[in-house]
This record gives C-alpha cells, structure tokens and sequence, in this order.
C-alpha cells in the first residue's frame, strides 16, 4: 500500500528528484528554496551539497548530467541571476543525464531584495519551465521535468514560490526508480561551446522549443478544465488554487508548462469561454504572448497587480465585484523581524554606531542593521556587493571619503562572492576597511554549514577554509581577528583600520545564538539600585529588555543569552553578568 | 464538510511551526485533505509570524485570508488584535494573555494600546488563557504554545485522544509527559 504524508513544498520537490533517481545535487541556501535541498540529503542514495554559491552548484549539476546520471540544483530567484552564465549556455548544449533547476521565486518578497519572475530569465535562456500548484504536484512535476529534460535534450527549470515551497500538503510516496547511466562518448559539436559549435546549437534551441510548444497541446501537465463556460481562466502554479477557491465553477486552463506555451490549446480555450481571464502572479508573461496571438478579449494586469501574492479575494474584489471590507484594528504597533538576543551582529553594529561609521551591507540577517535603532548599514544590493561597492566608492571620492565607511559581509556570503570583490581591491590597490561578521553559520536561511564551517550538508566533518589566513593568503596584511562581542576591541580596531591607508579586513567572531547546540548559561542581571535611568543599555534594541515605569529595566532570562552587551554599555556598572550556577 | 480553517500567530521564535505541525498531523489523523502554510526566513527574528491550517473534504488554496477564519489562536495578544480582522463574525480568538513589545514599542517610536482583551471581547468570542503562568506550574514556561492548544482543542473538531497521540509523536520523547500535562491543563481551561 502506498503511504500518503504530508509534505512541505519544497520537501515534495526533494521525494520528486529522489524517486526519479537523481544522484547528484549541488545548491546554495536561500528562502525560499532551502529546505529542497536540506530534504534530499536526508536520502542515502543522493549525493547532495551545499556549493560556495549558485554558479558553481549548477556547473556541478551540468557535470554530473555530463558524466551520465540525473542532476539537479536549487536556488532561489536571485540566484538564479549568479547561475545565469552557465544557465544560458547549457540551454545549447542540453544535457545527457536529465538535468533540472529548482528555482524558488519570492512574490511579496517575504525573504528577499527583489521580485524578480524566473519565468522571465526562462524565456531570455530558452529553458523550457514545469509549474505546479502544491506539494501533490510538486513531486510528480520534478519526475515530469527530469523526463522532459530527456526527452528534449534540455536542462528544465521547475518554479516554485514562497506560497508553494513553504505549503503543506499531501503527497503519496512512491518508490525510487534510478535510471541506468546514460553512457559517456566524446561529443564536441554538443559540449564545447565555441563559436563554431554554439552557432549550430543555436539553432537547436529554437527547433527544440518549436517543438515542445507543439508538443505541449498534449501534455498531461497542461490541463483544460471545463465547467461554466461564461468566465475563463488561464493559470499556473498557486494562483490555480486561488481560482478553485474563488471561483469552483469557472472554467480553467491550468498550465503545468509554463514556457513554451501550448498556443493551440489556449486559443481552444479561448475560444470556448465567453471571459477570459489571465491569472499569474507577477510579470504578465503568459498574458503578453496570448495577446501577442491576437486574443484580444484577454484580460490580466489590467485589473490584476504584478506585485506581491495573489488570493481568492482579489479574484472576488476584480472579478465578482464583491466588496470586501476587513478593517484591520486601528492603533497596532508594527512588528518588523529584528537581531535575536545575543546576536554577535547588534554588538558589531553598537560599535560602529558609537564610532558614527556607515556600512556598505551585504545579503543576510545583518541587513537588520538598516533599520532603527541601529540604522549603521547604509546600502543593500546583492550577494558579495559590500565589498565591491566599498572599493567603487573609494575609486569614486578617494580614500579620505571612505574613513567613515566600511564594507559588512557574512562569513557564508563572504564565500559566496564576497571574495572575488577582496581580490579586487587587493589587484586594484584598494584602500578600506571589510569587515567579515563571521558568526559560523548561514544565518538567515536557517543555519546551514559552508566551506569555512568545517561541515557538509551530508553533516560530514572536513578541513573548514580558514578565513583570515585566505585573506593573508591574498596579500593583506592588515587581517585582524576580534570577538564580537568585545566593544573596548571591537571600536580600537575600527578606529585604527578605518584611519590607517590601507585595505584591511577586521574578522569579527561570535557564533549565531540560534546555532543548535550552543547553551548560553550565562544571563545579565540589572541592579536598579545603581541604575541611573540613562537608557544607554536599551539604545542597540535588544528584545530581552524592556523599560520599567520607573525608568529603570528589566532584563528577562529565558531571552537573554549573557552576551554582555548592555553590561558593558552602563557607565554604572548596573548591570552584572551571573555565571551559570550561581 | 465545509474547509475549517485555523490561523496560528505570534511573535517568531514562539513555536509556531511545531504547532500548525501538530495541527497538520492531526487533520491526517482524522483523515481530512489538509494544507498548510508558513513563513520563514527573515520573519523568523522576532517579527509578527502568522500560520494557516486548513482542512476539510477537499482544500484549495494554503492560506486563510481576511474574513475566512474559524479560530484565531493567539500566543501573544497583540497579534491578536493584528490579526482579528481575519476571523469569520462568528469565529473564536483563543489568546494567551502574555505581552511582548514589538522594536517600535521598545525604542518609544510606538506605544503598546491598552486594553486589548476587552477590544477582543467586544468584536468577536475570546477565550483568554493565562499560559504562562500554566505552563511554569508545570515547571517549564517552554510549553505555554501547548496549554494554549489544548484550550483553542476544544474549538475544533478532533478527539481529545487524537490530540494526545499526535502530540506524543512530534514532541521530542523527553517531554512527552510534560507536553500532555500542558495539553489537559489548557484543555481545563477552557471548560
């Protein structure tokens, strides 16, 4: 009998890759993707890691298809803009072991710097896409997309988003079936990409494409589903289920093969309903090619946004003009994420706050460090930019304009790209101060281990890349190494980098206080009797303390990790660190 | 029947996930289709965390949205009233009567309102749970989410059994017993 569980998302798109029998999968974390990956190397039979970043996981993948058996990496959105190179160029040479891209968008951007549709790139790339709209449909849609990839001769993306990765629903487990190994044989005019090549494998893509649109009509993936014929949707991934919610009888062509379209069976469609209706999330992608066909009674953005998520509401609100009235309560403080107690970052950002020094940030839970009350980070762009723009900025105003500026990186976005920006400004004679908060983890994405951790995602222990010695091993000789959580060291050095005319890198190090296994038996203990009502200790906004009626604080220990932040900023010593035991 | 739906809110790091995990095994158990959603990442770090839980005959979409909900449950009681909007007029708010002040509370740019239960009890059914207090006389104040469960179990559809089951699966084998004692305490509760 088969067993039915319930699976997130992105769990689902893992049992899919492992029934299918992929061997290999290569990813970097990032919401919403990260937990695709985390589930497949529960499996034994998977090889799965976590790469320095998404260029080198998909290269993996590609070698792996190359060498014969089923790939796969994973990556959100963004990411997918680091794997471009590769991506663009093995939509030529296609593949010879199924080869798939798991890429996770954000819509509502719950975890991320911008909105980005993958289905765009898809298209630039000519990738052919697979979309499904729950966790049932995320398993079949992976083995659907690894026989796709074969039968085409093609790497395949499947889109997932925020909603779907991070639903559950059920899924019936299936037994793994691997393959055999496609075998190996020299074949230069497919794998090298030269111009001679390139210029016939162009021509491959296209007739590839043509060919899976046509194809497309027939697949079972792409599915009509007629009901009252009055009113039409055509629709993909989690915004079918706002339709069905919504909606029950409408018609609906639900779309697992989002690129190419299968134009035959949308003008069928189209043709059928009286109203039509486009419903995607974001970009209008399938909506500009309908009506590109000449559909014109097609209706989309026009009354749908092509920002944040969908719901069964905004179909009630734009199509069945029902009004809905929620009034949220008035008067109800915002609650926006902030720095965890004991978070090595608010001690970093304390000291560079004292010393009125702005920070080029960088991609992770420092970015935190941008908003009241520590409000040092002053920009935010992408993976690994801290540095690079830091170095754009002392090009641009000279080494004076940058004294009052650093460049903040975590220690897995420092190996994620950050250290191609360092050898920069090593080559270019760079001056400035990179400061790499290194808490030992990947952070924001729920912790998960990177070169220089000394763990791999399959949880074995391996030689950890030692930072500081491959920043000296680049040349810099100003590399200094301070605790986190140390201010009298963390501001002389930053006084003494930012002033001397040199590139320096300053390490700071604490581990994450959420990192699994730490124990933080130490607590701090205000005394009010010698508290001065100053608020100093409140000022970096750590949640474990709150403020008295009287003025003075409180302090409360099951939050508190003992960092000892707020102790050393009273000037009055009303703070005390109790040790564990006493 | 009808899809029943469930928010689950509170402040990140609260326990959410293990619960609307609780919730999502029990809907099996009872052999419900059932989804799901959550949030990670970034809204993890202490900020509002909002968790749906839908089941019934056949579910469609994993969120609960504005005016659909059944049962609010509420570990802290600011997110409550966050969130109230959300509940059906007939709908229950079980609420744990715990405050948290969010950053903008802390830094004086926001002031934390006054009377929140009475503005519950004034819009829709409340059930107030002194969790905390609870779950320290069952000696730890780490299991207050499930006292909180156990009062909010009474306004949903599974047997006590099922609970007890399911719980003693998801919850680490140490604190089984300790789990339970927090689930009948809650359960009392709200008699």
């Amino acid at each position: 009998m088969s067993e039915k569980k319930i699976l997130l998302g992105n769990e689902a798109i893992a049992r899919g890759a492992y029934e299918a029998g992929v061997k290999v999968s290569a990813a970097y974390p990032g919401t919403p993707s990260t937990e695709v990956s985390e589930a497949l190397a529960k499996y034994d039979e998977v090889y799965a890691e976590w790469s320095p970043n998404e260029k080198v996981a998909t290269e993996v993948a590609i070698g792996a298809s190359i060498a014969g058996v089923r790939s796969m990496c994973a990556m959100k959105h963004v990411g997918l803009n680091v794997a471009a190179d590769p991506l663009y160029t093995a939509a030529y040479t296609g593949v010879n072991g199924g080869m798939v891209l798991v890429v996770a968008d954000d819509p509502g951007m719950y975890s991320s710097q911008n909105e980005q549709d993958t289905r765009m790139v898809a298209r630039a790339a000519m990738v052919p896409v697979v979309e499904p709209s729950d966790s049932a449909e995320a398993k079949a849609f992976m083995k659907y997309a690894f026989e796709l990839s074969e039968t085409y001769d093609t790497p395949v993306i499947l889109r997932s988003t925020t909603r779907l990765s991070h639903s559950q629903g059920l899924v019936e487990l299936e037994e793994r079936k691997v393959p055999e190994d496609v075998p190996y044989e020299r074949n230069a005019a497919k794998f090298v990409m030269m111009p001679g090549n390139a210029i016939k494998r162009h021509l491959v893509v296209e007739a590839r494409m043509k060919k899976m649109a046509e194809d497309a009509v027939s697949m079972p993936i792409n599915r009509a589903e007629y009901r009252d014929l009055s009113v039409g949707f055509i629709t993909c991934g989690i915004a079918y289920q706002y339709v069905r919610e919504a909606m029950p009888d409408a018609s609906v062509l639900k779309l697992g093969l989002v690129n190419p379209l299968p134009r035959k069976l949308i003008e069928e469609f189209a043709a059928k309903v009286d109203r039509l209706y486009i419903f995607e999330e974001l970009e209008p992608v399938i909506e500009e090619q309908v009506k590109a066909w000449g559909i014109s009674k097609a209706v989309g953005k026009e009354i749908f946004t092509v920002q944040g998520e969908y719901s069964a509401n905004l179909l009630r609100e734009r199509v069945l003009g029902q009004k809905m009235e929620f009034t949220p309560e008035k008067d109800v403080p915002a609650r926006p994420p902030i720095l965890c107690p004991g978070c090595p970052h608010r001690s970093v950002f304390t000291a560079l706050k004292q010393l009125k020094i702005r920070a080029a940030g960088d991609i992770g839970c420092y970015t935190l460090g941008a908003v009241a009350p520590l409000g040092v980070i002053d920009t935010t762009i992408c993976m690994g930019a801290s540095i690079s723009s830091l170095h754009g900025m002392e090009k641009a105003k000279g080494t004076d304009y940058i004294k009052n500026w650093v460049a903040v990186i975590g220690d897995s976005t420092f190996m994620h790209t950050g250290v191609n920006s360092l050898m920069n400004m090593v080559y270019n004679q760079a001056k400035g101060t990179v400061i790499i908060l290194d808490n030992s983890t990947t952070g924001m994405t729920g912790h998960q281990d990177h070169a220089a951790t000394g763990k791999t995602l399959k949880g074995e222990i391996v030689p950890a890349i030692d930072i500081p010695a491959l920043c000296r091993a680049m040349g810099i000789s100003r590399v200094r190494e301070v605790n986190a959580f140390d201010q009298e060291a963390l501001v002389n050095a930053l006084r003494e980098e930012v002033n001397a005319d040199a590139l320096s890198v300053i390490i700071t190090q604490a581990p994450c206080a959420l990192l699994k296994g730490l124990k933080f038996p130490d607590k701090c203990r205000p005394i009010p009797e010698k508290c001065k009502k100053c608020g100093a200790c409140l000022k970096p906004g750590c949640p474990a303390l709150t403020k008295n009626e009287d003025g003075t604080i409180s302090i409360d220990e099951t939050m508190c990790n003992g960092c000892g932040l707020c102790m050393q900023l009273c000037k009055f010593g009303a703070i005390e660190k109790i040790k564990a035991g006493e | 029947m009808d899809s029943k739906n469930i928010m689950i809110v509170g402040v990140g790091g609260q326990g959410t996930l293990l619960t609307s995990r609780i919730l999502g095994k029990l809907a099996v158990g009872a052999e419900y289709d059932v989804k799901l959603s959550e949030v990670h990442g970034m809204a993890q770090r202490g900020g509002s965390v909002v968790t749906f839980v839908r089941y019934g005959e056949q579910v469609a979409e994993p969120i609960v949205e504005e005016g659909q909900a059944d049962v609010l449950i509420a570990f802290e009681k600011l997110e409550a009233l966050r969130y109230l909007h959300f509940l059906k007029k007939d709908g229950v708010v079980v609420v744990n009567d715990w405050r948290i002040d969010p950053i903008t509370v802390v830094t004086g740019a926001a002031s934390y309102p006054d009377g929140i239960l009475e503005r519950l009890k004034k819009e829709r059914k409340t059930i107030v749970v002194e969790a905390m207090a609870e779950a320290k006389r069952l000696g730890t104040p780490k299991v207050f989410n499930v006292v909180v469960l156990g009062a909010a179990a009474r306004h949903m559809t599974f047997s006590k059994e099922l609970w007890l089951s399911v719980i003693e699966e998801t919850v680490p084998p140490k604190t089984v017993e300790l789990n339970k004692a927090a689930f009948e305490a809650g359960y009392q509760l709200s008699v």
